[in-house]
């Protein structure tokens, strides 16, 4: 991915498997983010390819629209800086990620706005899922407040429950631990473990906490200028001299502590 | 801190009243005259003075009300929705017998018929403005794409409105489509530009058309709407009986004007109806969802294309029956009704009522249609007045009249 003359993103390859938590980490502005949009079809990438291994057999993300790459391959994203229907309510934000199944079980609407019961059957479906995913992101007691009322650790979680309402099977989180206390930091980490061991999907993860990181993730992968300078097991990552250096400079440079 | 309350106080005023003098002098302050040699400008600086004077003065006293009554006037709590389903109701009820209340008349009637007119064409741009969020400025286009619509279909193939008013609906819907994939691409203020300019051209192209608009000229003429073929004429054409006759009543004008009332009624309240529901819809969902934050829809599949192309063609829709309506209630119609400053009252209605808010822009349209027209006495102070509610209600409601948004689905309501 480039950007100007600037590559964000250069030579980089690595893969991510289901049933993984794999993280994504690296020094700021390493292009963590960029290449999370080049995933998710926000950004398109000039050269290069991503293919996901869907169940229904593989697909050339880099050719799709951000939307469709959610719909038909089954990706799914939350932001760095949360972005929640603000001013609808829990419920609404976890019904309105189901909007596809509902919209072809409505025929576009029409089938609800004559009241047939196919849609209500349907929407009680959506209810039932997005109540599943209350419960586990623990919200299930503030389903009808506002989105944008609720605290900080909150919206990290409902914006990850709404991804999980979408279906999907892979979910890119970017910096989910993001301004939350050390305690939500550990129901987080909860969360995403309960993700991946009983949805079997793969998720995809950037972070900055290294207690997140290093605990949760199966797999890490280490970015620095664009290029992956390390793969490998948390372990492996920690103890790796490439590692070390891009995270704490250069021996030789002035900021070296 | 009660120097410093002042100084800004003070400060405030004096730039309010800088702005009013920037805009007076060259409005107010000059004036052409026609002299013995030929024109010349003579100043009218006291003119000026005094639109300084009354805007600096009456910063200078909002300001201090504010001061004054700050903490000391609670808002009022938003009303909770059994309350509001009742007013509904009240107000629909109200809308029913109104017609036959012992004081009203024709007059009456006609000024309620205009005021539902535009409660309806806020419905219909609250659709596109309060729910999707694209702030559209060319409303009216569509308003005038449907009585263009009637007219010509009602004159080149002899249509009947009720064949006609689907049609209509359908053609300013498919031109809510058209418009609105210039816009798809833009975001905020710029949708607003480009749909005023869009707007402007619909309306410059019925000014220039001759051959198929009549041009300036506008239609004239155009059939008025029956009653299961029941006719409103004195003297019915050809084969059809009048409403009069089959109902054994006395012939009388006020008939029509009160059939008019109710077939706008059941339009608006189509409208009305049509909204309540579709916000409980996928489509519906996602119109809001949009209004919050495209990019978040984008990632949860949500084709943003079509979000967008359904929010105008629905609400294009609606504008488009309100537009047949017009035109079989004025029998004539000329681009002269269809300007950018109606597209502007609509907005204003909307906005006004509270964004997505349905008894608000009710609330709104009595407010900035009603009012004006029972103060027609005051001429062209009326303009004055519609500012001057504008800028109270935006003071007082900044959010506008009824602005709290009810969820479409509760969880404890579903187990």
């Amino acid at each position: 991915m480039r950007f100007g003359g600037l590559f964000a993103v250069n030579d980089l390859s690595f893969s991510a498997r289901p049933g993984d938590i794999t993280a994504v980490i690296g020094p700021n502005g390493a292009g963590k983010t960029t290449l999370f949009n080049c995933i998710t079809g926000f950004y398109k990438p000039q050269v290069g390819r991503i293919t996901l291994n869907h169940p229904s057999g593989p697909i050339l993300l880099e050719r799709l629209d951000d939307y469709v790459i959610t719909a038909k391959a089954g990706v799914a994203r939350t932001f760095q800086n949360i972005r929640l229907f603000a001013r609808m309510s829990v419920l609404e934000n976890l019904i309105v990620a189901q909007h596809n199944a509902l919209m072809s079980a409505s025929a576009f609407s029409l089938a609800g706005l004559l009241g047939l019961s196919r849609y209500a059957g349907a929407e009680r479906r959506a209810v039932e899922r997005a109540r599943h995913w209350l419960d586990k992101v623990g919200l299930t007691s503030l389903a009808d407040e506002e989105a944008g009322s609720l605290p900080y650790g909150h919206q990290r979680r409902l914006e990850i429950a709404r991804a999980m309402c979408t279906g999907p099977v892979l979910l890119c989180l970017d910096e989910p631990a993001a301004g939350l206390n050390p305690r939500e930091s550990a129901e987080l980490n909860r969360l995403l473990l309960d993700i991946r061991d009983e949805n079997g999907i793969g998720l995809l993860l950037i972070e900055h906490d290294m207690s997140v990181v290093m605990e949760i993730s199966d797999h890490i992968v280490v970015l620095d200028y664009g290029r992956k300078i390390a793969e490998g097991a948390p372990a492996a990552i920690k103890a790796d001299p490439a590692v070390i250096r891009a995270y704490l400079g250069e021996p030789d440079e002035e900021e070296a502590g | 801190m009660e120097a410093k309350t002042a100084r800004t106080l003070l400060v405030d005023a004096l730039l309010g009243g800088l702005v009013a003098a920037a805009m007076a002098l060259p409005m107010l302050g000059v004036r052409l005259e026609d002299s013995a040699n030929g024109l010349s400008l003579s100043g009218r600086l006291d003119w000026v003075a005094w639109a300084v004077g009354i805007v600096a003065g009456g910063r200078l006293l909002i300001g201090l009300l504010r001061l004054l009554l700050a903490g000391r006037v609670p808002s009022p709590p938003a009303p909770p929705r059994a309350v509001m389903a009742y007013v509904g109701w009240a107000m629909v009820a109200f809308a029913l017998v109104l017609p036959f209340l012992p004081f009203s008349g024709r007059n009456l009637v006609d000024k309620a018929t205009l005021v539902l007119i535009y409660v309806m064409l806020g419905w219909g741009l609250n659709i596109v403005v309060g729910l999707a969020g694209l702030l559209d400025l060319g409303f009216v286009a569509f308003y005038a794409v449907g009585a263009y619509s009637y007219a010509l279909l009602s004159q080149t193939f002899g249509l009947s409105f009720w064949v006609c008013l689907p049609l209509a609906g359908l053609l300013a819907a498919t031109f809510g489509m058209i418009l609105g994939f210039p816009v798809l691409r833009l975001r905020g203020d710029y949708i607003a530009i480009v749909t005023m300019g869009l707007g402007e051209i619909i309306r410059v192209v019925l000014q220039n058309w001759q051959d198929v608009t009549g041009g300036p000229n506008g239609i004239s003429g155009i059939e008025r709407p029956s009653l299961f073929g029941l006719s409103f004429k004195m003297v019915p054409p050809e084969g059809k009986q009048t409403f009069a006759e089959f109902f054994g009543l006395e012939y009388s004008a006020d008939h029509r004007v009160i059939f008019l009332y109710f077939l706008i009624l059941a339009l608006a309240l189509l409208t009305n109806l049509f909204t309540l529901r579709i916000r409980r819809l996928p489509v519906g969902r996602a119109w809001e969802a949009l209004r919050e934050d495209e990019i978040a829809c984008r990632s949860l599949g949500i084709n943003p294309t079509l979000v967008k192309l359904s929010a105008f063609a629905t609400g294009a829709m609606f504008a488009g029956f309100a537009g047949s309506f017009f035109a079989t209630r004025q029998g004539f119609i000329s681009p002269e009704s269809f300007t950018f400053i109606e597209s502007a009252v609509i907005l204003a209605i909307v906005v006004l009522g509270g964004m997505g808010s349905q008894i608000g822009i009710v609330l709104a349209a009595l407010l900035l249609v009603g009012l004006p027209e029972w103060f027609r006495e005051l001429q062209q102070f009326r303009m004055l007045a519609f500012g001057g509610a504008m800028v109270l209600i935006m003071l007082w409601k900044p959010s506008g009249l009824l602005s709290t948004r009810e969820p479409t689905i509760r969880l404890k309501d579903t187990s």
